[in-house]
C-alpha cells in the first residue's frame, strides 16, 4: 500500500513492495532496491508496516490476500481496491488538512498517525459522510475519486501524507494541481492517477471499485454500478514512482549514492 | 506600473527596498517571472517587448535552434544545458532553498534519515531558514517546530537564519523608539522577508516550501513551491528534477488608473484563467520593472529576458486603463466580481496583511483611504504587517500625498505573523492570497479577497465598497 512508506521517505517505501504488499508495480526495476533493505532493516517503521497489512486484509477480496498477485509476470498490473470516497473540483489543501495541524511532523511517526486522522477533516459540511470517524486514525475509503485541480492551494506534503497516513491508497481526479502531484510522486503516499472525463459524477461516495493499472491500460471498475471508466496513463511521473520516489530514482540514475555506499 | 503599487505619481515617497516585490506574481504553486530592468519607474504604463539579447557566445549560436523564454533560458542556465523545451525533464542546480516552521522540521526529518545523521547540506550559504507561521503561541509543538529549525542551523552552521527567541514580546520596539529589543534577528513572513533581505535574484532559481514562493519571480528569477520530499533532497544535493514549463505571456497595456493596485491585476487574471488555469506553466509578465537591488545585495546577478522568437503556449493583453476594482467572491480566487457589484455585501471583519498584501505599499494604501475618509472603520481591522521592516516604515512614513500625517496615526495594533489567526468570521474583506472554505478558520466563513484599498474602503463602510467612493 502506498501509505506503507510511513515515514513518507520513498526508499522505505520499496520495501514493502512485492513481498509483502502487492499492489506495487513488481516490474524488474525494483529489485534493484531491495538493496535497501539491510539498511533499513532496524528503521522503526516496522511496527508500522504490519498495521497496514493489518489493515488491508480486513478487505476479503482486496489484493493482498492473494499472494500469488505479488509475483512478477510480463503482464503485470498494480491493483488498489477498496470503498471509494467522492469529492468534488477543487479539494484545496486546507480542505485535505486544515492549517492547525501543520504544526505536526510527517517525519515522526506519532505526529504521522495523527495526521492521517484529519485527513479530509476540511470538507465543508456538505459533505455528510465523514472520511474518518470521529476517533479513527484510519479511513474505510482506500480510493478518493475527485474533479478538477485536486490539491490546490499549498505547497504541504501534510496534505498527501494526511491521505496516506489514513490509508488512501490512490487518488483518481480529473486534474491535479501541480505541487500536489509532485509531492504524491516523491513521497510515494498515494498514487495520484488521471481520469479521463468526470469520474466524481460517475461514482458515489461506499462505491466498490478497483483499479487496475497496466503498461497496455489503465482502467477503473466500479462494481456497484457495474461500469468501467479508463485512466490516463501515469506520464513523466512514471519512472519516478517505479523507482519508489525521487531518492530512489535519483540513485538508480546515479545522481546521489546508494544509501550503502 | 506594478513596482509602484499605490500610485505611479512622482510625488510618492517610494522606499526603493520595498519596490519591486508588489508585482504581479500572487498566484498560488506557480512559477512566475517578470522582466527587470534598471529603468526608472515611469508614470506610464505601456507594453514593452523583451529586449533583444544583442551578444551570443558563439558557443550557444549554432545550438540554439529556437529562441527561448527567460523561463526556460534561466532553467537552462541551471541545468547547464544549452537549448530547453517544455516538458524536458532536467537536474537543476538550486541557488536558494528556503524554509519555514510548517515544512522546515519534516524537510530536515527527510534529509536526515536519506542522507545521514550525519550528513551535512551541500551550501550552509544557500539555504534561508525563515520561522513565520505559528510563532509568538504557546502552542508547544509550534514552538518545538523553531527549536528543530534553530538545532539544525546551529549544527550546520547555516549562514541565514531568522530566529525568534523570546517568545513573549512580539514588540519590535517601544512607541516611537525605533529599535530593536527583542528577537533582532526575527524578520517576519518568508516571501517579503526573502526579498528585502537581498535573497531574491535575477536570473536564479529559487525553491521554497511554500506555495507562494513564486511571490519572487517578481524579481525576474525562476521561483516555485516545492514539498518536504523535494526540499530534503535539495538540502542533500543542491539539485532537484524539475520539469521545464511552458510560459503563458500577460501584456498590460495602458496607464495604471491610481485607484487600482497589482491585486486588482491578478485578481483579472486568475478571473480570466482560472484557478487551475497555469497549472505547470510559468507565468511572463511583460511591462513590470524592478528598481535597481545594488543597494540589497552584494552577490552579482545578471538579469534574464526571454528571445523576441520564444514561443509561449498562449498570450493575453490587458487594457489597465478599463479596469475596474475587483474582489474574488466565495469561495476561490477566480470567483472574480466587480467592486461595485457586491456594495450590498455586510461585512464582519477586515484583514490586510499576510505575504500578499502585508507589504509597506499595501499599508501606505490603507492609509491613503483613512485619510481620505477622515473616519472611523465600522468593523473590526485586522492590519499585519509582513515584516519588522514593514513594520517600521509604517511606525515612520508619511501617508503618500500628505505632508506630516504618518501612517502609524492611521493604523493602530500591528501584529507580525504570517498565517491569519482563525477567527469565527461570518464575511470578511481581505489582501490574502486564497478564500476556500475555511482558509481563515470556519468553514463556512465568507471571504472576499480584495486589494488594500478595497479592503480599505470597504471598512469604512461596513459593507464591500469600491475605493473610488474615497479616492475621486
Amino acid at each position: 500500500m502506498a501509505a506503507a512508506a510511513a515515514f513518507s521517505t520513498p526508499s522505505t517505501f520499496n520495501l514493502s513492495s512485492a513481498t509483502q504488499n502487492p499492489n506495487f508495480p513488481s516490474l524488474p526495476a525494483l529489485s534493484s532496491s531491495f538493496k535497501l533493505a539491510p539498511s533499513i532493516a532496524n528503521s522503526p517503521i516496522h511496527p508500522f508496516k504490519s498495521l497496514k497489512l493489518n489493515r488491508s486484509t480486513r478487505f476479503v477480496s482486496a489484493a493482498a490476500s492473494s499472494p500469488s498477485a505479488a509475483t512478477s509476470s510480463a503482464s503485470a498490473a498494480t491493483t488498489f481496491h477498496g470503498l471509494c470516497y467522492v469529492v468534488g473540483d477543487n479539494i484545496d489543501t486546507d480542505q485535505i488538512i486544515p492549517a492547525e495541524y501543520l504544526t505536526l511532523v510527517p517525519s515522526n511517526p506519532d505526529e504521522y498517525e495523527k495526521l492521517g486522522s484529519y485527513a479530509l477533516i476540511g470538507l465543508p459540511a456538505s459533505y455528510q459522510t465523514r472520511f474518518v470517524e470521529p476517533g479513527e486514525t484510519k479511513t474505510k475509503y482506500s480510493i478518493v475519486i475527485g474533479g478538477d485541480n485536486f490539491g490546490c492551494g499549498s505547497s504541504r506534503e501534510h496534505a498527501p501524507v494526511a491521505l496516506g497516513a489514513a490509508g488512501v491508497a490512490a487518488v483518481v481526479a480529473e486534474s491535479y494541481a501541480r505541487i500536489f502531484f509532485r509531492n504524491s510522486v516523491a513521497t510515494g503516499e498515494v498514487y495520484p492517477l488521471e481520469s479521463e472525463g468526470r469520474l466524481c459524477e460517475e461514482c458515489t461516495t461506499g462505491d466498490v471499485v478497483t483499479i487496475e493499472l497496466r503498461e497496455s491500460d489503465c482502467k477503473l471498475i466500479n462494481h456497484t454500478s457495474g461500469k468501467e471508466y479508463k485512466l490516463k496513463p501515469i506520464g513523466d511521473a512514471g519512472p519516478v514512482i517505479e523507482a519508489g520516489g525521487i531518492f530512489a530514482y535519483a540513485r538508480k540514475a546515479g545522481m546521489i549514492p546508494s544509501r550503502d555506499a | 506600473m506594478a513596482s509602484s503599487a499605490v500610485t505611479p505619481s512622482t510625488s510618492f515617497l517610494v522606499d526603493k527596498k520595498d519596490v519591486g516585490f508588489s508585482a504581479l506574481c500572487t498566484q498560488h504553486s506557480f512559477p512566475c517571472s517578470a522582466q527587470v530592468s534598471k529603468k526608472m519607474v515611469s508614470k506610464k504604463i505601456v507594453s514593452v517587448m523583451a529586449p533583444q539579447q544583442s551578444e551570443r557566445k558563439p558557443s550557444t549560436t549554432g545550438a540554439v535552434k529556437t529562441g527561448m523564454t527567460m523561463t526556460e533560458k534561466i532553467l537552462a542556465r541551471a541545468s547547464e544545458r544549452a537549448q530547453l523545451i517544455p516538458g524536458d525533464n532536467v537536474w537543476v542546480n538550486v541557488d536558494i532553498l528556503m524554509t519555514h516552521d510548517v515544512c522546515g522540521p519534516g524537510s530536515i526529518g527527510i534529509f536526515k534519515k536519506e542522507f545521514g545523521k550525519n550528513a551535512k547540506v551541500w551550501d550552509r550559504e544557500k539555504i534561508v531558514i525563515i520561522p513565520d507561521h505559528y510563532i509568538f503561541t504557546t502552542d508547544e509543538r509550534a514552538n518545538r517546530n523553531v527549536d528543530i529549525l534553530r538545532d539544525f542551523c546551529t549544527e550546520q552552521n547555516i549562514k541565514y537564519f531568522y530566529d525568534i527567541k523570546d517568545l513573549g514580546n512580539f514588540k519590535i520596539f517601544e512607541s516611537d523608539k525605533l529599535t530593536l529589543q527583542a528577537n533582532p534577528d526575527y524578520k517576519g513572513v518568508c516571501h517579503v522577508a526573502l526579498a528585502q533581505e537581498g535573497h531574491c535574484r535575477p536570473g536564479e532559481v529559487l525553491l521554497g516550501t511554500d506555495s507562494h514562493t513564486c511571490t519572487a519571480g517578481a524579481f525576474g528569477q525562476f521561483a516555485t513551491g516545492i514539498g518536504n520530499t523535494d526540499a530534503g533532497f535539495v538540502l542533500g544535493t543542491g539539485k532537484l528534477l524539475l520539469k521545464v514549463p511552458p510560459t503563458l505571456r500577460f501584456v498590460m497595456d495602458g496607464e495604471m488608473p491610481d485607484y487600482l493596485l497589482a491585486k486588482d491585476l491578478i485578481l483579472q487574471i486568475i478571473g480570466e484563467i482560472s484557478v487551475a488555469g497555469a497549472t505547470y506553466k510559468a507565468m511572463e509578465f511583460v511591462g513590470s520593472t524592478v528598481e535597481s537591488l545594488t543597494d540589497k545585495t552584494s552577490v552579482p546577478y545578471e538579469p534574464v529576458y526571454s528571445d523576441g522568437q520564444a514561443r509561449y503556449l498562449s498570450e493575453y493583453r490587458f487594457d489597465i486603463s478599463k479596469l475596474e476594482p475587483l474582489v474574488a467572491k466565495p469561495h476561490s480566487p477566480d470567483n472574480r466580481a466587480l467592486a461595485r457589484e457586491c456594495k450590498d455585501v455586510k461585512i464582519d471583519r477586515v484583514y490586510i496583511g499576510s505575504c500578499t498584501g502585508g507589504k509597506t505599499e499595501d499599508f501606505m494604501a490603507a492609509a491613503k483611504v483613512f485619510l481620505a475618509s477622515g473616519k472611523k472603520v465600522k468593523v473590526p481591522t485586522f492590519l499585519v504587517p509582513a515584516t519588522q521592516k514593514v513594520w517600521m516604515d509604517i511606525y515612520s512614513l508619511p501617508v503618500p500625498g500628505s505632508v506630516g500625517k504618518l501612517v502609524r496615526r492611521y493604523l493602530r495594533k500591528l501584529v507580525v505573523i504570517h498565517l491569519r489567526a482563525p477567527v469565527a468570521v461570518l464575511v470578511c474583506v481581505s489582501t490574502t492570497n486564497r478564500n476556500f472554505p475555511g482558509r481563515m478558520g470556519h468553514k463556512e466563513g465568507q471571504i472576499y479577497l480584495a486589494s488594500p484599498y478595497t479592503a480599505a474602503a470597504s471598512a469604512l463602510t461596513g459593507f464591500v465598497t469600491d475605493p473610488r467612493e474615497f479616492l475621486q
